[in-house]
């Protein structure tokens, strides 16, 4: 059962990577245009000619 | 700089907005914001002046106003941040506690050994105690809050069972104890906050809607500046300036007629239909349409006038007087928290009398506390109140407060302004099924080069928003231009050169036209919102009193009231008898919803149980209404009551949910038979039914 002494530091560590990544994306204003974003991929405009 | 961009429809806005307003020099940034419609720009100093945006905008079809963020609005953006923040923690806890908890669960019944079990509760405590001091913040906040006022709401029984769940698991774990309740404590936290922060989304969602309506009804007064002329916004005007106010336009101060002749159009003010007619030294009140000429007047904010000196006079009286009902969230959780924790206290009691050991009861006691899960109760009307608010949004109806949906569904009178409520806010042409299409279509796009408000009337019936080329105004007469060699006059009669006939209905007003060999007379009058007659037979069919009180003379007010069939009506009404009519009829115990947007409106709407406004209402009206309702149709009042009447059916139902779950769950709990595989399985089990069961508040019938 030792094993666990290494599993399960590890997934909380993956645990909380996935909590940082998304306080980041808060922070950053990632969800300031929810619908925006999905109507831009549609747009040309940054493609250059 | 933040602009309100009106008219977006698609995507392509996006790139079509940005890329106009990119192009423009010394622009360094230009982001549209879709989801709230708000364009962010930034400039070089002194590269352009701001105008050039607005404008720029303005010709590719979009109109824009400058926008300042309320205070209140940031605010909220940063309680949101937090409940985000606090609900990603309790997230990211309850998930994790949750795997090692199935762990010990499924190792109780097989052969988990003491050590591991001890070490899954020291690393379940690890997470849960900093999570619980981060995401229950909210809850403790405002419980300590309560208590300090000594009064009791529904976070401090949550704040209490939390607190006492997490302090014994503790004390379990250090003893190696089989059981320990980490899970039960942070998932409470956790479903919590998800009612709390959707309930704030969707507050911010009208927020945001509500506060870009304001900032598009915003005007500009032009005032005098020695001789020259410069537009101002109106919040910027002081008692003694000197304003032009030109035909079309609203006149943006009380103020005293300096010079120049005009007819005023008060229907926003007093309800009446009938312009007044003002000359040099007349007194004008904010919010009258100039109709004919131009006016100069002088700003005389500072001896308010006496008009509507009595109407925030009585709005004063009508708000104090306003009894606070009780909220049917408070009533319950003032009922539950003394049962919760006497039944706890009880259990405690009683197995110590039973000879059980200190440690026993005081378990058992606490599993009660837990089991009682305010989670359900807690869930049970904002979660409807979520739905509902979401369902009202959609139908148009933006909510000025929290309870209105409650307020609303007990309404069971309704009261009607006429002029603006009933009608709609601008007048219309009346006689379109008289006159050929062809020669109106003409006649309304051309109508679309003045601003005349019968002009302004008569251009609402073009197909096409383009106006001519080449249109030269008279003022004070018509415009005129030539369509491929025909001439074509709109205006005043003798403009065009038409003998008007005599008999005339005294609430319609003529504009004339005449096309090469052809003429017409167009009425434009007050007209009825289109689905007028269809709701208010749908709302009686609700069983619902109807009633119309306006501020317009009787005689403007009877066909109407005859038109939609309601019986009870009244015409000539002051503001203070509107207010004495409400209070008859709420001394009967009725619930009154007060629908109005005059002036003269705004403190019946006060005075009401709840009330709804439509948003070309004056700001003051708006601000003091409940609810404001989008869009020219008067569906929404209709659609409102009966949301509102089914989501306060289902707050009910989901309170008896709540307390069906507590009389199955609290005896056992009592008996000592809770484990936490129960309690976690009982509280995530109440809380979706609670939830599932709100959902239905989305079908309004």
């Amino acid at each position: 059962m030792n094993v666990l002494v290494y599993l399960v530091p590890m997934a909380l560590g993956l645990g909380l990577t996935g909590l940082f990544a998304f306080l980041w994306a808060l922070r950053t204003g990632q969800y300031s245009d929810v619908e925006g974003a999905a109507l831009r991929v549609l747009s040309d405009e940054d493609v250059e000619d | 700089m933040e602009l309100a961009v009106e008219g977006i429809a698609c995507g392509s806005c996006i790139s079509k907005i940005e890329g106009a307003v990119k192009r423009l020099p010394g622009i360094t940034e230009a982001r549209l914001n879709f989801t709230n419609r708000r364009l962010r720009v930034a400039w070089a100093d002194g590269a352009l002046a701001p105008a050039q945006i607005v404008e720029t905008l303005e010709r590719i079809g979009y109109r824009a106003h400058p926008f300042a963020p309320l205070r209140a609005e940031q605010e909220e953006a940063t309680e949101m941040r937090r409940l985000l923040r606090g609900l990603a923690v309790a997230g990211f806890a309850a998930m994790n506690i949750m795997l090692l908890s199935v762990s010990v669960w499924s190792g109780n019944v097989t052969d988990i050994t003491p050590e591991t079990r001890d070490f899954f509760h020291w690393a379940s405590a690890l997470i849960a105690l900093p999570a619980a001091a981060y995401a229950g913040q909210p809850f403790f906040a405002s419980a300590w809050r309560a208590l300090r006022a000594r009064s009791v709401n529904m976070d401090v029984p949550i704040s209490l069972g939390v607190t006492l769940a997490l302090a014994i698991s503790v004390i379990e774990t250090a003893n190696h104890a089989e059981h320990a309740y980490f899970d039960s404590a942070v998932m409470l936290l956790f479903f919590l906050l998800v009612g709390r922060t959707l309930d704030h989304a969707m507050r911010r969602k009208t927020r945001a809607v509500a506060g870009n309506l304001a900032a598009l009804k915003t005007d500009t007064a032009h005032r005098f500046a020695g001789d020259e002329l410069v537009s101002v916004p109106v919040a910027a005007l002081n008692s003694g300036d000197r304003l032009l106010v030109k035909p079309g336009e609203r006149v943006p101060a009380d103020g005293v007629v300096l010079s120049g002749a005009s007819e005023l159009d008060e229907g926003l003010i007093t309800g009446e239909t009938a312009r007044r007619a003002v000359a040099a030294g007349a007194t004008i009140y904010a919010g009258s349409l100039n109709y004919a000429g131009a006016l100069t007047m002088r700003v005389t904010a500072a001896d308010r006038a006496t008009l509507l000196d009595e109407i925030e006079r009585l709005l004063e009286q009508a708000a104090s007087a306003k009894s606070h009902t009780r909220r049917l969230a408070d009533r319950a959780s003032r009922f539950y928290a003394p049962v919760v924790h006497t039944t706890a206290a009880l259990t405690l009691t009683g197995w110590l009398l039973a000879g059980a050991s200190f440690h026993d009861a005081v378990v058992t006691a606490i599993a009660v506390l837990i089991i009682t899960c305010p989670c359900a109760l807690a869930l049970a009307i904002p979660a409807v109140q979520v739905v509902a608010s979401g369902a009202l949004f959609r139908a148009g109806v933006i909510l000025n407060a929290g309870d209105v949906v409650e307020r609303l569904g007990e309404a069971d009178t309704v009261i009607f302004d006429k002029t603006g409520t009933l009608t709609l806010p601008e007048p219309r042409v009346a006689n379109a099924a008289a006159l050929d299409p062809e020669l109106l279509q003409v006649a309304a796009r051309l109508a679309l080069s003045s601003r005349h408000p019968l002009a302004v009337a008569l251009a609402r019936e073009s197909a096409r928003n383009v106006p001519y080329e080449g249109v030269i105004e008279e003022p004070g007469q018509g415009v005129r231009t030539t369509l491929s060699g025909i001439e074509a006059r709109l205006g005043s009669a003798q403009f065009c050169g038409i003998v008007p006939a005599t008999a005339r209905d005294p609430d319609s007003s003529h504009i004339y036209f005449a096309y090469g060999g052809r003429s017409a007379s167009i009425a434009i009058s007050q007209k009825l919102r289109s689905d007028a007659d269809d709701v208010i037979k749908a709302l009686a069919a609700l069983k619902l009193d109807l009633h119309i009180l306006s501020g317009d003379r009787t005689a403007a007010v009877c066909p109407i009231a005859d038109a939609l069939c309601i019986a009870q009506w009244a015409g000539d009404l002051k503001p203070a008898e509107k207010i004495a009519r409400i209070e008859v009829l709420k001394a009967q115990g009725r619930h009154i919803l007060m629908v109005g947007d005059g002036l003269n409106d705004a403190p019946a709407l006060s005075a009401a149980h709840v009330s709804l406004s439509p948003i070309a209402a004056a700001d003051l009206t708006q601000a003091h209404a409940d609810a404001v309702f989008l869009g020219e149709r008067l569906q929404p009042v209709l659609e409102a009551v009966a949301v509102a009447r089914r989501a306060r059916a289902l707050m009910r139902q989901n309170l008896w949910l709540a307390a069906l779950y507590n009389a199955v769950a609290v005896p056992v709990a009592i008996a000592g038979a809770v484990t936490p595989l129960i309690a976690a399985l009982a509280m995530s089990g109440s809380s979706l039914m609670v939830t599932l069961n709100a959902l239905r508040a989305r079908r309004a019938s």
